[in-house]
């Protein structure tokens, strides 16, 4: 399976997302593509140096749980915003963003602009006002005081344990390529990872995840825009490339603009690699998937969460949604070229399985490996690292603050100091990254549990978006409705997927395991697309008859600033225009739109 | 915040922009073949240490600034 399907709007709801990635080492494919020299490792331990000293330096600055979960809501705007983004740039987004890329061309971008732009923008100009507002301390906190605490119990525990597990597949899919491309041991790159992130979180708590994550930005950018430059020059531009790629497309049996444009060909998921059609790509992918991940994940929320004002937190996903605009430039584009420069070379680029097929996932890597000489190739490989490590210091982060606020805080000890809180953010911070580990190597061990386990959390996440969206906008949503509207939705969507099964897969974890199969889709893109529809469908009228039949325990005074009719506008008219929600969410949909006909 | 966060992202790509710009300058031509001919190494290097020195440029006019305003006049 590609590890595209893990992109991480997807991951925690892609029905079967797994790594099962065909990396082993010992594999015949296996292949030694990068040799380092003395400044690559140079560079790598000067970004160590800076990751773990920024942790030291802000040791002294963590007071109070406040500080440690929430960096004491004091980080402006700009700076939660490129945490915002690299929190979720985890290397499964780069690594897997490139095999898209180079799998299904240009329509990777709905990922960018059909998904994750809209649905940053909603959660900054319409949710953010309840999640900061509320004093809310993360997302399933939210949900008790909008609901109660069955709701909040389910999505917390929930959440933790799939926190745990995402951080453990990715270190795990990490280390596999790290042995395959440059030699080093798994366990060595295992370790190490853990151990840095867990000295800068340790000391420095979110504020040390959250400066990190802005540096990490800052060297992925700049660690693959060369690569992306002189991939752009060797194919001769995007003009070019669009050329290269019709030999692509057509011996795919497609049609000459396939992989080249983003829109024209989803007429028909036949007419597409991606398998799936406009409107199951739309509602699917464009509304459930990315909706549900970009506005209730708290891996995301809380870099928002951190910021030190309403305004802050409301423009901090809209002022990330700037970049994250672009970045399919720096992670699809190579991709893309990978592909073309494998198929006019006469496929030399990529390690090709037996099958004929080339690994995809290698994409990116053969591209560093093919352009790059020693020096910037320590940058490329160092810019690797860091999208590794941000995205699972989210995950860390993400995890202390629920486990010791919502699980620890409310169902074990209630009642305690903040320092003995504090502490056990510190606890949790190092079992959560202890547990990961295990995970990673459980992960070597029990392919098939890992992926039984992601499909269990799809089904869980795939309907939470439909709770929200009625918590915050129909006062009249229940706690019964939201509980038991929640577990229809997943219950929805396991029977779709035990229903279904993706053209040429066997019944069992990719579907099917109902028995009676009602329905073959094309892909298993397509497969999870729908199922997401049907469970947040489910969900949604689900949580609305349930409501509509049962009383509701919370007042309307309860309920201020947990739902939009009873909450006050955000006084937004003082501001100045450019400052305002409200103005930068039409200027990035703007811009996105224009992106979306430029490269239909 | 305490520490400025551009302070640490500027030294640190100061310090890569010199290691590559000089290992740029020193290295053997012919690693360059595949990078298309490019010295990529001393022009990318070169392009780090530019914006480290700004990211750096930055953090020092904002900290002269906050020495010369008193207290809580920060935005």
């Amino acid at each position: 399976m590609l590890l595209a399907e893990l992109h991480p709007a997807e991951a925690r709801s892609a029905a079967g997302a797994s790594l099962s990635i065909p990396l082993s080492p010992r594999s015949p494919e296996s292949v030694q593509l990068i040799n380092l020299g003395a400044i690559d490792y140079a560079i790598l331990v000067v970004y160590f140096a800076f990751v773990i000293g920024i942790g030291w330096a802000l040791r002294r600055y963590v007071k109070s749980s406040e500080d440690f979960f929430l960096s004491g809501r004091s980080i402006p705007a700009w700076i939660a915003s490129l945490a915002f983004i690299s929190a979720n740039l985890g290397a499964q987004e780069v690594i897997g963003m490139g095999a898209s890329g180079a799998k299904y061309g240009m329509m990777t971008s709905h990922f960018y602009w059909v998904g994750a732009i809209p649905a940053m923008v909603f959660v900054g100009v319409f949710m953010m006002p309840f999640y900061y507002g509320s004093r809310a301390r993360s997302v399933p906190e939210y949900l008790k005081l909008r609901f109660d605490e069955k709701t909040r119990g389910f999505n917390a525990i929930s959440f933790a344990v799939m926190t745990v597990f995402s951080s453990g597949i990715s270190m795990y899919a990490l280390a596999k390529l790290l042995e395959l491309l440059i030699g080093w041991s798994f366990h060595a790159s295992i370790l190490v990872s853990a151990i840095i992130v867990l000295a800068y979180i340790f000391m420095g708590g979110l504020t040390s995840a959250i400066y990190n994550e802005v540096l990490q930005f800052f060297l992925i950018v700049l660690g693959f825009l060369p690569l992306v430059l002189l991939g752009l020059k060797d194919v001769g531009g995007w003009a070019g490339l669009k050329e290269k790629l019709i030999p692509v497309a057509t011996n795919a049996g497609y049609e000459a603009s396939a992989w080249s444009s983003s829109w024209q060909h989803l007429d028909s998921s036949a007419s597409n690699p991606m398998g799936v059609e406009w409107f199951g790509m739309a509602m699917g992918l464009g509304f459930v998937l990315s909706f549900g991940y970009w506005c209730t994940d708290f891996l995301v929320v809380q870099r928002a969460m951190a910021a030190n004002s309403m305004t802050a937190a409301r423009r901090t996903p809209l002022l990330a949604a700037f970049p994250k605009m672009l970045f399919p430039v720096l992670v699809i584009l190579p991709g893309m070229i990978a592909i073309a420069v494998h198929t006019n070379s006469g496929g030399t680029l990529l390690p090709v399985g037996a099958d004929g097929v080339p690994n995809y996932n290698l994409a990116v890597p053969a591209m560093l490996a093919h352009y790059l000489p020693s020096g910037l190739l320590g940058l490329g490989l160092t810019a690797l690292m860091a999208s590794f490590m941000s995205g699972m210091a989210g995950n860390v982060t993400a995890f202390n603050t629920v486990w010791t606020y919502d699980i620890y805080q409310s169902y074990i000890r209630p009642g305690q100091t903040d320092r003995h809180y504090l502490r056990m953010g510190h606890v949790a911070t190092v079992v959560g990254i202890a547990l990961s580990v295990l995970a990673a190597y459980a992960t070597t061990r029990f392919n098939n549990i890992m992926d039984m386990l992601q499909l269990v959390f799809a089904f869980v996440n795939a309907p939470l978006f439909a709770t929200f969206l009625l918590g915050m906008f129909w006062r009249r949503t229940t706690g019964h409705g939201a509980f038991f509207g929640l577990l229809t939705g997943t219950v929805a969507a396991m029977i779709h997927h035990g229903l279904t099964i993706p053209r040429g897969s066997l019944a069992g974890i990719k579907g099917g395991f109902l028995g009676p199969i009602l329905h073959t889709y094309p892909s298993e893109m397509a497969q999870n697309f729908w199922t997401a529809i049907f469970a947040w469908t489910s969900c949604f009228l689900a949580t609305i008859v349930i409501s509509m039949i049962t009383t509701r325990q919370k007042s309307d005074e309860e309920l201020k600033g947990l739902v939009y009719s009873l909450t006050p506008r955000q006084p937004d008219a003082q501001l100045a225009w450019y400052k305002r929600p409200a103005t930068l969410g039409v200027v990035v949909l703007g811009l996105t739109l224009a992106l979306n006909v430029i490269f239909w | 915040m305490n520490l400025d966060v551009r302070l640490p992202i500027g030294l640190m790509f100061t310090i890569i922009g010199v290691a590559l710009t000089g290992f740029g300058l020193v290295s053997d031509r012919a690693i360059y073949e595949r990078s298309l001919g490019i010295n990529v190494n001393l022009w990318w290097g070169l392009v780090l240490l530019a914006f480290g020195v700004s990211m750096l440029a930055l953090a020092t006019r904002a900290e002269r600034r906050r020495r010369a305003v008193p207290e809580n006049t920060t935005e």
